[in-house]
Order: C-alpha cells, then sequence, then structure tokens
C-alpha cells in the first residue's frame, strides 16, 4: 500500500552522550534551519496589530465573491471565520464531521471567557491580560502574537453581546465578570457553567446567517482526508461524504484548518469521540510545519475511568478544590474500604502534607502528578481497572461541616449532580473520587503573526495552532484564542493573501489533485481490504494506554524511548491486522476511525520525540529529570526559550527540527514559585 | 447484567429495516448506555458483523448529537441525554428496545443514525441577530435586566438534539423553534428582527414536514435540558403579534 508508512526505521548512531547538551534526542531527528516569523512588524509590541492591520493589502468588494475559500471545522474559530469571511462577500465552503455545525466541541467549554474589559476596575488592562497568558504559558509563546490575543479580547464580548450571547448580568443590567484560575483580577465574563455552548450558538447563528445569504456553503457529515498542494500553495481539499462514501475534490483559493486539538491521541480524554488530529495531520505531510506537539494540558479534576469500557472522560470545573480536601489511604490495606470509615489518622492528605503553604490549591500540573504518584505506589481508590486503582478522594466533610449542606450546593450543586449522575454515588455523603484527564493541546501547526502555515494558502486557527498558550493554558483562555482567531485576526490577515488572487484554476486533473485523491482512495481501500482480527477501538485504547504512561502528566528520557518502540510496533500491527468491517459507499463509523487512529500513531511518535528533544520542564510539560529538589517544574531558558517546529520528511525519515527563538522585548523571563 | 437488545437495522435511506435481536452480557451499573453499545460493537466487529452505527460525540450531554428511542421514551426513562443515561436504571434480564428519532423530518441515514439538517435549516430562517463582526456597540452600552438574561439563558440551552420531536405524537418541534423565538425575543438586541424571525421560522417548519402543535406536553417531558413549555406560548404570542403587525 502506498501510503503504508514504514515502521522498521532505527534511530542513527549518537554521537553526543545523551543529554550533553540537553540534546536527549539524538538519532530520533535531523536538525533544520531556524524558522522565524517574517510577519509581525517592529516596533513596541502595543503598536504591532495596528501596523499589520495596515500594511496587510485590501481585497475589492467586487474582487471577493472570485475567492474561493475553505473553512475546516466549526467551533469558535472556524465558525467565526466562516461567518466573518462570508459576511465580507468571500465564497466560504464549511465543513464538518458532525452533522450540524453547533456540534463542534467548543461547546463542552464550561468556565468563560477572558477579556480585558476592566470592567471592576480593579487594574486590568491589555497589558496584563497579555502578562499573565505569557506567564501562564511559562514563557514559551510567541509575544506578538499573545498581546494581539489580549488586545481584540474586549471586542468579542462586544459582538457576542451584540449577537444575543445571554453572558451573566448583575442586577444593575450590566454584565457581570469572575476571577478564574487563580489570577487576581475578575476578568472572566460566563454564562453559567455552559459558556462555551453560547458562545458557540452565537457563532453558529452567524455563520447559518450566511448559508441563508448564500455566501457560505455548509459541507456537515464531510471529513477531510487530504490537503491538495499545487504549485506549492494549498489549493484545495480531497473530503469523504460520510453519508455516501464519496471521495470529493474542493478547490479554493486559500484554505483554513480550524479543526481543534488532538487530546483523543491519549484515547480518554475530555474531547469528543470524534475530535481528531487527521485534517492538521495531513496538512503536516505536506509540508506544515508541527509546533510544539508534546505541549498537553492534563487537568486534574475529572471523574475517575471505571472500567476498561471508558470511553471518554468528563472534567468537573477545578474551582472543587476551593472547598474539597484530597487525601488517600495512608495503607494500602485501605484502599478498597468505605472512605468513612477510615479514621483521620490513616489519612493522608498529600498535598496539604507536601505543599503546606497552596496545599489543594497547588497548580494543576503539580496537583496532577500528586494524584498519578500516589496512585503509582498503590494507594489510589475506586474500582481497579487494569490492575490499578486510579484516583484520590475530594472529600468535603469538613466544608459541609463548616458552611452547611445547604452553602456547599449552592456553590457546587450543578456539579454534584453531575457526579452523582455518572458515578451513582451522592458527593454530600461519600467523599468524590477525581484523577487527571487530558484536556487541551497547547501545541498544533506553526504560523506565523498571519495564521499563515508554513505551506502558502494555509491558515490555521484555534487550538488546531500553536501560537498563543506557550506550554500551558491559562483557564478561560481557549475560548477567547478561538473567537480571537476567527472574528478578528483570520478575516484581516488573510486579505493579505488573497490580494494576489484568483490564483489561476487548477483542473481535477492536475497531478496534485489525482496524487491526493488517490492517497484517500488507497487508504481506504487498504482499511477494509485487511481483514485482520484486531477492532480500530482496541488500537487506539492501547496507544492511548503508551501515550498517557509515558508521555503523560510525567515523562522521562528512557520512558519517551520505550514509548517510541511501542508506538512504532503497534503501528505496524496496526496496518497488518486492523479489522474494518462494512463498505467504502455508506455510513461507516469504524472505517472513520480508522483514519484517524492511523494519523494518531504518526502523531504519537512525533509527540513522544518532541518530548525527548525538550529536556526541561515547562508548564503542562514535565521532565523528571528537570526538576527542583522540591520537585517543581525547573525550566531551562538557556536551551529551550524556543518554538519546535517539526517538518515531515518521508515515511521512514527522520523528522526535521526547526527552531523559533523566542525572543521578549515587553517582558521579563521569570522562573515560577510556589512557595 | 445481562441484557436483550432489540435494536433498529437499516443499512441505508432507501432499504428497509427492520428490528433485530442481541444478547450483550457483562454490563455494569458504571457503563453510560453508549458505552454498553460500544460493547456490543466491539462483540459483533469479532464475529464478523457490521456494528450498529449510532451518533454520539461530546458524551457529556451539552452537544446534542446522541439520541435514541429507548424503549419508547426519548432519550430513555431519565431526564438527561442518552450519553448520560447510565445502565444503573437498567436491571439483569431486561430487555430493552431501540430505536431512532421518529420523525418524518428525520430521514434515517443508517440504523439509529438519523438526518437532522432541518434544524440548521430553521436556524437559517430566521434563528439569529444580525450583526456582521466589528459593527458591534459596546457591550455595556445596552443593559439587559437580569430577569430577562436569565429567562433568555434558560431557553438558550436547548442542545438541538430532536427528543422534543421524537416524543411529539405529532412530530412537531415548537419546543426546539420557542426555545429559539424565547432565547432572541427576551434581549434587547433581539427586537429588530423579532416579526420577520417568528414568521420566517415557523413557515420553515412547517415546510420540513413538522407536525403542529397540540399542547400535549411530551416534549417537555422528553427535553434533557428541562426547556420549559412556556417558550411555545412565546412563540404563539410573536406569531400573533407579527400577524397584527400584517405579516
Amino acid at each position: 500500500m502506498t501510503d503504508m508508512p514504514d515502521t522498521t526505521l532505527t534511530p542513527e548512531p549518537s554521537h553526543d552522550a545523551p543529554g550533553a547538551h540537553g540534546d536527549d534526542a539524538v538519532g530520533y531527528y535531523r536538525p533544520g534551519d531556524p524558522v522565524a516569523d517574517a510577519k509581525a512588524p517592529d516596533g513596541p509590541v502595543a503598536d504591532r496589530w495596528n501596523t499589520r492591520k495596515f500594511e496587510a493589502r485590501l481585497v475589492n468588494p467586487s474582487n471577493r465573491r472570485k475567492l474561493d475559500v475553505i473553512i475546516i471545522g466549526t467551533g469558535l474559530a472556524g465558525g467565526a471565520a466562516a461567518a466573518t469571511l462570508g459576511e465580507a462577500g468571500y465564497n466560504v465552503k464549511s465543513f464538518c464531521y458532525q452533522d450540524s455545525p453547533r456540534r463542534a466541541h467548543s461547546i463542552a467549554a464550561q468556565g468563560g471567557i477572558n477579556a480585558a474589559k476592566n470592567y471592576k476596575e480593579d487594574g486590568d488592562s491589555v497589558y496584563r491580560l497579555f502578562y499573565d497568558t505569557v506567564k501562564g504559558g511559562d514563557y514559551r509563546s510567541r509575544e506578538s502574537n499573545v498581546y494581539r490575543l489580549s488586545e481584540v479580547s474586549a471586542n468579542i464580548i462586544d459582538q457576542c453581546v451584540a449577537q444575543g450571547v445571554p453572558f451573566a448580568r448583575e442586577y444593575g443590567g450590566l454584565l457581570d465578570n469572575r476571577s478564574f484560575g487563580g489570577v487576581q483580577v475578575s476578568r472572566t465574563f460566563y454564562a453559567r457553567g455552559q459558556t462555551g455552548q453560547q458562545l458557540l450558538i452565537g457563532a453558529y447563528q452567524a455563520m447559518e446567517r450566511q448559508v441563508a445569504a448564500g455566501t457560505v456553503e455548509q459541507y456537515t457529515r464531510h471529513e477531510m482526508l487530504e490537503l491538495i498542494v499545487a504549485d506549492g500553495r494549498a489549493r484545495g481539499i480531497i473530503a469523504r461524504d460520510m453519508v455516501t462514501g464519496e471521495i470529493q475534490t474542493h478547490l479554493a483559493d486559500v484554505v483554513v484548518l480550524a479543526s481543534g486539538g488532538y487530546g483523543n491521541v491519549f484515547y480518554l480524554s475530555t474531547n469528543a469521540m470524534g475530535s481528531n488530529v487527521t485534517a492538521s495531520w495531513r496538512a503536516h505531510r505536506k509540508g506544515a510545519y508541527f509546533a510544539n506537539p508534546c505541549y498537553t494540558q492534563i487537568h486534574p479534576t475529572c471523574i475517575p475511568v471505571s472500567g476498561a469500557h471508558q470511553s471518554k472522560l468528563t472534567l468537573m470545573s477545578e474551582s472543587l478544590r476551593n472547598d474539597g480536601r484530597i487525601w488517600v489511604p495512608k495503607n494500602k490495606a485501605d484502599c478498597d474500604k468505605d472512605p468513612r470509615t477510615i479514621p483521620e489518622e490513616d489519612r493522608d492528605y498529600y498535598l496539604e502534607r507536601i505543599y503546606p503553604s497552596f496545599g489543594n490549591l497547588v497548580p494543576r500540573d503539580i496537583a496532577s502528578r500528586g494524584a498519578k504518584n500516589v496512585c503509582d505506589e498503590g494507594r489510589g481508590v475506586g474500582p481497579e481497572v487494569d490492575g490499578v486503582r486510579r484516583g484520590v478522594y475530594l472529600d468535603f466533610k469538613d466544608s459541609i461541616g463548616r458552611l452547611g449542606e445547604d452553602a456547599v450546593r449552592e456553590k457546587y450543586g450543578n456539579l454534584f449532580d453531575m457526579y452523582l449522575r455518572i458515578t451513582g454515588e451522592n458527593p454530600y455523603e461519600v467523599p468524590m473520587r477525581i484523577y487527571p484527564a487530558v484536556h487541551y493541546t497547547m501545541g498544533g501547526l506553526w504560523v506565523d503573526y498571519d495564521l499563515q502555515s508554513s505551506i502558502p494558502g494555509l491558515f490555521v486557527a484555534g487550538e488546531a495552532n500553536f501560537s498563543d498558550h506557550g506550554a500551558n493554558r491559562l483557564g478561560a483562555s481557549a475560548l477567547m484564542q478561538g473567537l480571537a482567531d476567527g472574528y478578528f485576526v483570520l478575516p484581516q490577515t488573510i486579505r493579505d493573501y488573497l490580494a494576489d488572487g484568483p490564483f489561476e484554476k487548477i483542473a481535477e486533473d492536475h497531478p496534485s489533485v489525482v496524487e491526493a485523491k488517490k492517497s484517500v482512495e488507497d487508504r481506504v481501500a487498504h482499511f477494509l481490504s485487511t481483514n485482520g482480527t484486531r477492532s480500530v477501538d482496541s488500537y487506539h485504547r492501547e496507544l492511548g494506554n503508551i501515550m498517557w504512561e509515558y508521555c503523560g502528566m510525567e515523562r522521562t528520557a528512557d520512558g519517551l524511548k520505550k514509548a517510541i518502540d511501542l508506538i512504532r510496533s503497534l503501528r505496524e500491527d496496526f496496518w497488518r491486522n486492523v479489522k474494518v468491517l462494512g463498505t467504502a459507499d455508506s455510513l461507516n463509523q469504524s472505517l472513520e476511525k480508522a483514519g484517524r487512529v492511523a494519523d494518531f500513531f504518526e502523531l504519537g511518535e512525533l509527540m513522544c520525540i518532541d518530548a525527548l528533544n525538550r529536556r526541561e520542564s515547562c508548564g503542562g510539560h514535565f521532565r523528571a529529570e528537570s526538576q527542583t529538589e522540591d520537585g517543581e517544574a525547573l525550566r531551562h531558558d538557556d536551551h529551550f526559550a524556543y518554538v519546535a517546529a517539526w517538518e515531515f520528511a518521508g515515511d521512514g525519515e527522520l523528522p526535521v527540527l526547526h527552531k523559533e527563538d523566542l525572543v521578549y522585548t515587553a517582558i521579563e523571563m521569570k522562573q515560577r514559585s510556589y512557595k | 447484567m445481562k441484557l436483550t437488545l432489540k435494536i433498529w437495522r437499516q443499512p441505508d435511506a432507501a432499504s428497509k429495516g427492520a428490528m433485530h435481536t442481541y444478547e450483550v452480557d457483562e454490563v455494569t451499573g458504571d457503563m453510560s448506555f453508549l458505552e454498553m453499545l460500544d460493547v456490543l460493537n466491539e462483540q459483533l466487529n469479532v464475529k464478523g458483523e457490521d456494528p450498529v452505527a449510532f451518533d454520539s460525540d461530546c458524551r457529556e450531554g451539552i452537544c446534542g448529537t446522541c439520541g435514541l428511542m429507548i424503549n419508547g421514551q426519548a432519550h430513555g426513562p431519565e431526564v438527561t441525554t442518552t450519553c448520560q443515561l447510565h445502565m444503573r436504571s437498567f436491571n439483569d434480564g431486561d430487555e430493552i428496545v431501540i430505536e431512532p428519532w421518529r420523525s418524518d423530518a428525520f430521514p434515517v441515514i443508517k440504523d439509529l443514525v438519523v438526518d437532522r439538517g432541518a434544524f440548521d435549516r430553521i436556524i437559517q430562517a430566521g434563528g439569529f441577530i444580525s450583526v456582521n463582526t466589528g459593527s458591534a456597540p459596546e457591550a455595556h452600552s445596552v443593559p439587559v435586566p437580569r430577569e430577562d438574561a436569565t429567562r433568555a439563558f434558560d431557553a438558550a440551552t436547548c442542545i438541538g438534539c430532536g427528543a422534543c420531536v421524537a416524543a411529539c405524537p405529532n412530530g412537531s418541534a415548537v419546543l426546539f423553534m420557542g426555545a429559539k423565538i424565547t432565547h432572541l425575543g427576551e434581549l434587547p438586541q433581539g427586537q429588530p428582527e423579532r416579526d420577520d424571525r417568528v414568521v420566517s421560522m415557523v413557515a420553515q417548519h412547517d415546510h420540513e414536514g413538522f407536525g403542529g402543535c397540540t399542547n400535549i406536553g411530551e416534549c417537555v417531558a422528553a427535553c434533557p435540558k428541562e426547556i420549559p413549555f412556556d417558550v411555545i406560548s412565546r412563540l404563539n404570542w410573536d406569531l400573533h403579534q407579527a400577524m397584527r403587525h400584517g405579516h
């Protein structure tokens, strides 16, 4: 099969002692030329966006209808971009794998959306939001992009209110805010615990309005399976109609990927079942650099796995840690007992013990690793899954005693109800059980200041790109970035590219189109003819276990190398032995999943290589070799203050590492401390 | 627990469907209903039988993708989405009948998967506020009374799953439509298009083949987000007002 990756790759011999120069990944990659963003203007960071908007060329309104734009994904970034570009008069084709654009996974975001409105007059400003975001990202994001994000944040709230998004309001009728994720100002706008839903419905309605106006054509239950690159430009996609199985060619002047994150490489995550990396990965294989794939965010307060059948994980707001106390039994023998019968002296409130000043409110990554460590020691609680209990107690008994059950219900009632529904246990009576889960991926396709990837004419927005969150994302910033990209950034920058269009029409028999279409058809045919013995899900689950074990909360050089070997052999087995039933010309959910899992295998390997290369701990990436005596993450700005932008060099070839140096002119790099 | 499942199988829209019976074993109370179907599909895959197609995505009750008739009830016996229904609501030895949403306006695509494109088209007809990106006034320039904002929010929590249609003996979508009319009609930003909105949406609703409302209330009982019955009164009121204004 033409598309079957060569998995017989062996590392080249190392010439350096591993780790001597922080280069643990010797033999797993090839160094490439540095890469730089050429689009952000020089000058003070606060002036760059205005300058760029002025410099970006305009497209005459009468020319816009001659320009075709393809947008993949209908979440906050894709939906907002489709609406806005449609309003501007471009011809937009919008694709999503769901049955309606309104289902995109932005809908599941709970907490809120940040904006530097300073309505509370509490010292917030564009600069402070910028500062908090760069710091929260552990100084691994690009300064220009983050400043712009903060700058446009206020416009987002105006836009959403005008669309009818029902944000929470005060009695006077003005918008309410709350403080979120440990920041000291109140800048988070919210709509109860359903902010993502309300913002997405706003973007969806704006987009549907353009569908009615004839500027946007929507393709639901369509999945992009290949990018068409012709004469050095992204010119279209190959998509599969998931209902009829038809393999379609869609050509355009520009392609936008807003296809979300890749957390489902871990099999279990808080992502939707269908969330996948295929659109991004197919673009990566066609030349788009993939930046910082190892940066993943793991959220400490999710409902634990209840058995091998588990298909996804559910997040609960981490505000629960404000009043709940986290503990496990001191003795392994107590782990299967009713927690209410375990006396105080036999409980280990390990976060309070290890971090006496912050206690249960330590940052997400420390709380997550703490839970992993006690479970690895065999002191986890809840059901045994694959021989290990993976859960810790989050106990509200003291709070209920102190504040009363009504006060606790007032604050957390909806979360307690959700917990009861999923677990069947009443958290007012029995301690909750929690465990960390993969939640968000900061890495993604590399983009410049214009959100253009390393392929001309391919733009990337939202979680699918890498630029704004560095090594860790602040709470309530994902919604902000998705909408900033979709409403305010991409529509302004894409016009500079489109000013050179319309590009020469390409025909369906252009060699690049023929090649792209054939590779998709071959892949479909391969999966349906393999007739092996194992289901796609079983491979996905096993890949997820490898990623979670070795490329999850804590990573080591040895573990990552082991993971790479395991992934390669599992991938080889997958291509030989996967069993996909059904036909190509109808709805076939196993076939859809097979293509996605095939791409997750390749991504998983690159994530491990990236994590292996980055011998430092920063944000969501924790290398056991790089920690302080207290077990805190230790950055190495001297070696790693760069974006790792990976180039695909071909099946069986080592990926090529291009480094983009991170230069801060408006902010000073500091090491975090929780002492 | 061990269960007997009677499931609607239909290869595609053009073919005739039929109920098929399956046994599924080792089901635990902690499984969600859809995870139980995952287990069945894994068994079918081993046996070389085509897995049962059903829709789901977020599996946390918010995206609105999933939805099955379970023993004749939309989303089953609890007030929640199918993905949030857990097997502890059933007993060992139970027989469970599983069908797709039943409505002419939601044609079956395969097995338990239906086409709800009609909902998108109803929104296209007027379920929005016309404001282009960048033309919005400062958010605080228009205060919204807290009660109005709360009512708008309560209606806006609709997830567009279609349970209301599936539950309605008339196959009506007025609860879905009333939720959107109420959401936008409660807000000052929604006023300028209020008459046009209701007229266009109702026309599209009827055009799609959804039935009329006879105030039975099954929709409200089935709604996983507990959208209140009075959004339908609101829809009727708005339609009446629009007529009076000459529509």
